[in-house]
C-alpha cells in the first residue's frame, strides 16, 4: 500500500474532492465564514496539516506547481513531508521559488514576495474559530458570528491594554473580514495580516481536525482589529537578516551559544536566498498596515 | 451498453472536474469575470456544453438538483443528470443544493431558492443560470473578488434581476449564488457582490 | 558562519530507517508474525478494529506490528486506510438477539431464559503473574456447557419490556437517515444515532474515565449492567439490484444494555431507562463504558439537569476522538518557531517598559 498506484491522483478520492469543492465554493462566496465540511482521515495525523491537505488535494490538478512552506521555509521537516506526499501521490512539479508556484500550502507565514492574481494560498489552520478561546462551545460562538455579536473579542482586546498596555496578542491575531466576519488568520504571526488586505491571490483555510473551510476572495478588504486609541501595529524588527541584509522582513532569532548569543536570519528562506543570489535585487515593497 | 454521444460524461472523470472545478472557483472568486470554458460535453438539450460539465463536476449522491420548466421538461435532461451523477432530483427550488435554470427571463425570484440560515448560510442553493450573453459592460459591482468596480451582465435576465440582486446582498450572509453559463463562458456573482450602478434588465 | 537549516528530507528518511530498524528489535529473536498477533493478542486487534472503525483482523494486526504495539498509532493507519475505501452502501441493523452468544452474563437476575454464559473472561482469575507463560504453556481443554443450538437467548431488556418496566427501545424511522459522522461533520445538538457513533469509535480510556465519573456523582445514573453478550452476529446488505436481503459474513461484536434508574412524569409511569453499548470484536470495558456515557449523554432528552462533564453532549464528543486528540497534542511537536519569536518580542517589549517603570517609581 505504499505505491501511489493503490490511490487516486492526489490521493482524495473524488467524491470526497467534490464534497470539499462545493465547501470552497461557498466559503469563497461567504469571505470569513467557517463552512462545515466533512474532512476525512488522511494519512498525517490531525493538527498537521490535514485541512490544509484536503485543500490542496482538492484544488491542485497537474498543471500547477506547488509550494509548501512551514515557518516561511520549505526545508522544515513536516514542510519537506508534505511535499513529498503531493510529489507521490500526484506527481506534480514542486518549486521553493514563491513567484513560480501556482499553489502554496503554508503554515504559520504568508511569503514576503507579494502575491500575483492567479495564484493561491492555502492555510493549515489547527484552531479555526477566533472567538474559541473566550468561548469554547461551538453552539455559542456560531450564534455569535451569525449575530456579528462580537462584543466578546472587543472586550478581550480591551482587557489585554488595561492589563499589559497593549494588545497581547501576537499571532492569529483576528482580523475583520469585509466589515462581517471576525476571522482567524491561522497561526500567523500579526506581522503578515496587512498582506492578507487586498492580495490579489486566492486564500483558502483548510482546518481538518475541526472540519472546517474558509477563504478569503482576491481583493477583500482584511483590518486587523483594533481600537481608536490603540491602532494595530505591525511587528517590527530593530535589525535586518544577517545572511541577506533584508529589513522590513519576519525574522528568526537563532541561538548559536549558551551565552546569550543569537542571530537574526529571514524566516522566508526563498526570498533569503533570493537576495542572496542576486544581491542588487530590489526588495519589493512591503504595504503599510492597513488601520 | 453503447452510449450515445448525448449521453457520455468525462472522458477523464478526474482531470475534467478538476479543470471545471478550477474554472468555477476562479469565476466565483472574481464576481463578474467572464471566463473561457473548454467544455466539449455534448448534453440532451437544453443543457449547454458548459452547465453540464459543472454539474457533473460539483454534484454527486449527495446533493439535490432543482431543474426549472424547460430543463424538467425534457426527460433526457433527468436521466442525464441521474446517471452521471446519482443526484437526487427535486421538485422544491428551496430545497436543491444546484439549481438549472435554462430559461433566465422566467427564473422564479433568488429569494424561492434555499437561502441558508444565520448559523449556517452555506445550506443554500447555486443557480447555474443559462444565458445567450455575458459582457463585460452594464451593471457595475463592487466587494470581494473586485479590485475596484467590475462591470458584467447576463441577458436575458428578469426584468426586476437587479433588485433581486440588491436584496439578495441585503440577506447576506444568507443569499445565494450565481453561475452564468453561455456555450463557451461562464461568470459567477457570489452572494458577496454589492450591485452598485447600471441599467434596469431587459428581458427577452 | 551560521548556514540556514538544510537537510530536512535526509533527516527524515534516516529517521524512518532507524524506526524500522528498532521495529525489529533484538534480530537473533524471531520475528513476530501478523498471523500471531490477529490470534495471540486478539484484544489488541479488537481494540483497533472498533476505535479503527474497520472490521479486518489482518489489517488490525498489520497495524499494530508496524505500530510497535502503540493501539493508538495502530488506529490511526487503519482509519487513514478505512478513509480511502469506497462505499457501495450501507448493511441492514444487524440483530444481536440472533447472535451465536459466547459470553452472556446479566447482574440483574439470577437465572434467566438462555442462563448466564461466562465464556472467556478474566473475570475471577487472579492476577498473578504466571511463570508458566513465558514459554508454550499447555492448553486446557475447556469445558462446554451443553446448550441447545437453538435455545432462545432474549435481551434482558426485553424482559423487562414486556411488563413495561423500561422505556421502549426506539425504533427506527424509515425515511430518516441514520447520521454519520465520518460522511457528515458532526453539529450540536446531535441526536443519538451520531452519539453512539462517535462513542463507538471514541476512546476506551476516556470514555473508562467519564463512565467512571457517573459512578462517583458527576452525573450519576444508577445503572445495573442488565446484559453484557459478546459473539458473533450476522451482517446483511441489500443490493440495490437484486432488491432482497444477502448475507455479507459474520462479525464478533459486543453489546451492553446498562438498566438505570428514572422516576417518572406526569405524562409516563415510572419505568427504568436505558444506556447502551456497542463495539466491534470483544471490548466489554468498552462496551460498559459507552453504555454508561450513552444513557448520561440523554440528560437533555430526558429532562435532567446537566450539571456533569459526561452529560455535556458537545464537550464529550468534540474530544472522544483519539486519532484527533493524539494529532492535536503531537502536533505540539511541530516548529512553532514564528509565533514563538513573535511572543519572545511581546515579552521582551514588555519586561523593557516593565523595568523603566520600576527604575522611574524608584527615583521618584
Amino acid at each position: 500500500m505504499s505505491d501511489a498506484a493503490h490511490y487516486n491522483f492526489a490521493y482524495l478520492d473524488e467524491q470526497t474532492k467534490r464534497m470539499i469543492r462545493r465547501a470552497l465554493l461557498k466559503a469563497v462566496a461567504i469571505p470569513g465564514y467557517q463552512v462545515p465540511f466533512a474532512s476525512r482521515e488522511m494519512p498525517m495525523p490531525y493538527g498537521w496539516g490535514t485541512g490544509g491537505v484536503q485543500v490542496t488535494a482538492s484544488v491542485l490538478g497537474p498543471d500547477d506547481i506547488l509550494k509548501v512552506i512551514d515557518q516561511g521555509a520549505d526545508d522544515t521537516t513536516n514542510a519537506v513531508s508534505i511535499r513529498k506526499f503531493f510529489e507521490r501521490t500526484a506527481g506534480i512539479a514542486t518549486t521553493t521559488h514563491t513567484r513560480d508556484a501556482t499553489v502554496i500550502q503554508t503554515r504559520h507565514r504568508i511569503p514576503e514576495a507579494p502575491l500575483k492574481e492567479g495564484q493561491i494560498l492555502v492555510y493549515q489552520v489547527p484552531i479555526p474559530e477566533p472567538l474559541r478561546f473566550l468561548e469554547p462551545r461551538e453552539t455559542e460562538t456560531r450564534r455569535q458570528h451569525a449575530l456579528e455579536d462580537y462584543g466578546l473579542m472587543h472586550v478581550k482586546l480591551y482587557e489585554d491594554i488595561a492589563r499589559h498596555g497593549h494588545i497581547a496578542t501576537t499571532y492569529a491575531y483576528p482580523v475583520k473580514v469585509d466589515d462581517r466576519y471576525i476571522m482567524d488568520p491561522s497561526p500567523t504571526p500579526k506581522f503578515d495580516n496587512p498582506k492578507m488586505d487586498m492580495c490579489p491571490a486566492l486564500q483558502l483555510f483548510g482546518a481538518g481536525r475541526e472540519k472546517r473551510i474558509y477563504a478569503l476572495p482576491p481583493y477583500t478588504k482584511v483590518v486587523s482589529l483594533d481600537f481608536e486609541d490603540h491602532p494595530f501595529e505591525r511587528t517590527k524588527f530593530d535589525r535586518g537578516c544577517e545572511l541577506c541584509g533584508a529589513e522590513g522582513i519576519y525574522l528568526d532569532e537563532v541561538v548559536t551559544d549558551d551565552r546569550g548569543g543569537c542571530m537574526y536570519v529571514c524566516s522566508d528562506t526563498d526570498y533569503c536566498e533570493g537576495r542572496r543570489a542576486a544581491p542588487h535585487a530590489a526588495a519589493p515593497p512591503i504595504r503599510e498596515a492597513r488601520r | 451498453m453503447a452510449l450515445s454521444a448525448a449521453q457520455r460524461g468525462f472522458d477523464d472523470a478526474v482531470r475534467e472536474s478538476q479543470r471545471t472545478f478550477r474554472l468555477v472557483l476562479d469565476a466565483m472568486a472574481h464576481a463578474g469575470r467572464i471566463l473561457r470554458s473548454d467544455a466539449t460535453l455534448a448534453p440532451p438539450p437544453p443543457l449547454l456544453s458548459t452547465s453540464a460539465s459543472i454539474i457533473l463536476a460539483l454534484a454527486d449522491f449527495e446533493t439535490a438538483i432543482w431543474l426549472d420548466e424547460p430543463a424538467a421538461d425534457c426527460p433526457a435532461v433527468a436521466d442525464f443528470l441521474r446517471f452521471h451523477t446519482g443526484a437526487r432530483l427535486v421538485r422544491a427550488c428551496r430545497d436543491a443544493d444546484f439549481a438549472i435554470i435554462a430559461a433566465p427571463a422566467r427564473m422564479p425570484p433568488l429569494a424561492s431558492f434555499a437561502q441558508g440560515t444565520p448559523e449556517y448560510p452555506d445550506r443554500s442553493t447555486t443557480l447555474i443560470v443559462q444565458v445567450e450573453a455575458l459582457a463585460g459592460v452594464g451593471w457595475q459591482f463592487r466587494g470581494p473578488g473586485i479590485q475596484d468596480s467590475a462591470h458584467f451582465s447576463a441577458t436575458p435576465m428578469p426584468l426586476d434581476f437587479p433588485q433581486q440582486l440588491l436584496e439578495n446582498r441585503a440577506r447576506f450572509p444568507r443569499g445565494v449564488d450565481l453561475v452564468f453559463a453561455t456555450s463557451t463562458e461562464i461568470a459567477a456573482l457570489p452572494r458577496s457582490a454589492r450591485i452598485t450602478a447600471g441599467p434596469a434588465c431587459t428581458s427577452r | 558562519m551560521y548556514v540556514a537549516v538544510k537537510g530536512g528530507e535526509a533527516a527524515i528518511a534516516a529517521a524512518h530507517a532507524l524506526l524500522d530498524k528498532e521495529r525489529r528489535g533484538e534480530p537473533a529473536i524471531p520475528e513476530l508474525t501478523t498471523d500471531q498477533i490477529r490470534e495471540q493478542l486478539a484484544l489488541a486487534v479488537d481494540r483497533v478494529m472498533c476505535e479503527g472503525s474497520l472490521y479486518d483482523r489482518d489489517l488490525a494486526a498489520l497495524a499494530i506490528k508496524q505500530a510497535r504495539g502503540d493501539l493508538i498509532e495502530a488506529i490511526f493507519l487503519v482509519r487513514a486506510y478505512r478513509s480511502t475505501l469506497p462505499r457501495f452502501g450501507y448493511a441492514t441493523p444487524i440483530d444481536t438477539g440472533s447472535m451465536t452468544i459466547r459470553r452472556r452474563i446479566s447482574a440483574t437476575f439470577k437465572d434467566l431464559p438462555g442462563g448466564q454464559v461466562l465464556g472467556p473472561t478474566f473475570d475471577y482469575t487472579h492476577r498473578l503473574l504466571d511463570d508458566r507463560r513465558h514459554g508454550a504453556a499447555p492448553v486446557v481443554q475447556p469445558l462446554r456447557k451443553a446448550v441447545e443450538d437453538d435455545a432462545a437467548v432474549p435481551h434482558v431488556s426485553d424482559l423487562l419490556g414486556e411488563q413495561g418496566l423500561i422505556e421502549p427501545n426506539p425504533r427506527a424511522v424509515n425515511d430518516e437517515a441514520v447520521g454519520d459522522l465520518t460522511r457528515d461533520p458532526l453539529s450540536f445538538p446531535a441526536d443519538r444515532d451520531l452519539r453512539l457513533q462517535s462513542l463507538s469509535r471514541g476512546d476506551e480510556g476516556l470514555l473508562l474515565a467519564l463512565g467512571y465519573s457517573t459512578q462517583r456523582g458527576y452525573g450519576r445514573t444508577h445503572p445495573f449492567a442488565g446484559e453484557i453478550r459478546m459473539g458473533p452476529v450476522e451482517v446483511h446488505f441489500v443490493p440495490e439490484e437484486l432488491g432482497f436481503e444477502v448475507s455479507l459474513g459474520t462479525i464478533l461484536v459486543t453489546e451492553c444494555e446498562m438498566v438505570n434508574q428514572f422516576k417518572g412524569s406526569a405524562e409516563s409511569p415510572p419505568q427504568f431507562t436505558r444506556g447502551y453499548g456497542l463495539t466491534f470484536g470483544h471490548c466489554e470495558r468498552k462496551a460498559m463504558s459507552m453504555a454508561l456515557v450513552d444513557r448520561a449523554l440523554r440528560a437533555r432528552e430526558l429532562g435532567e439537569e446537566v450539571v456533569a462533564p459526561a452529560q455535556d453532549e458537545e464537550f464529550v464528543l468534540s474530544h472522544t476522538d483519539n486519532v484527533q486528540a493524539t494529532g492535536f497534542v503531537e502536533h505540539l511537536k511541530l516548529p512553532h518557531y514564528v509565533d514563538f519569536q513573535a511572543e519572545l518580542q511581546l515579552v521582551r517589549q514588555m519586561r523593557c517598559e516593565w523595568e523603566a517603570a520600576n527604575r522611574k517609581e524608584a527615583a521618584e
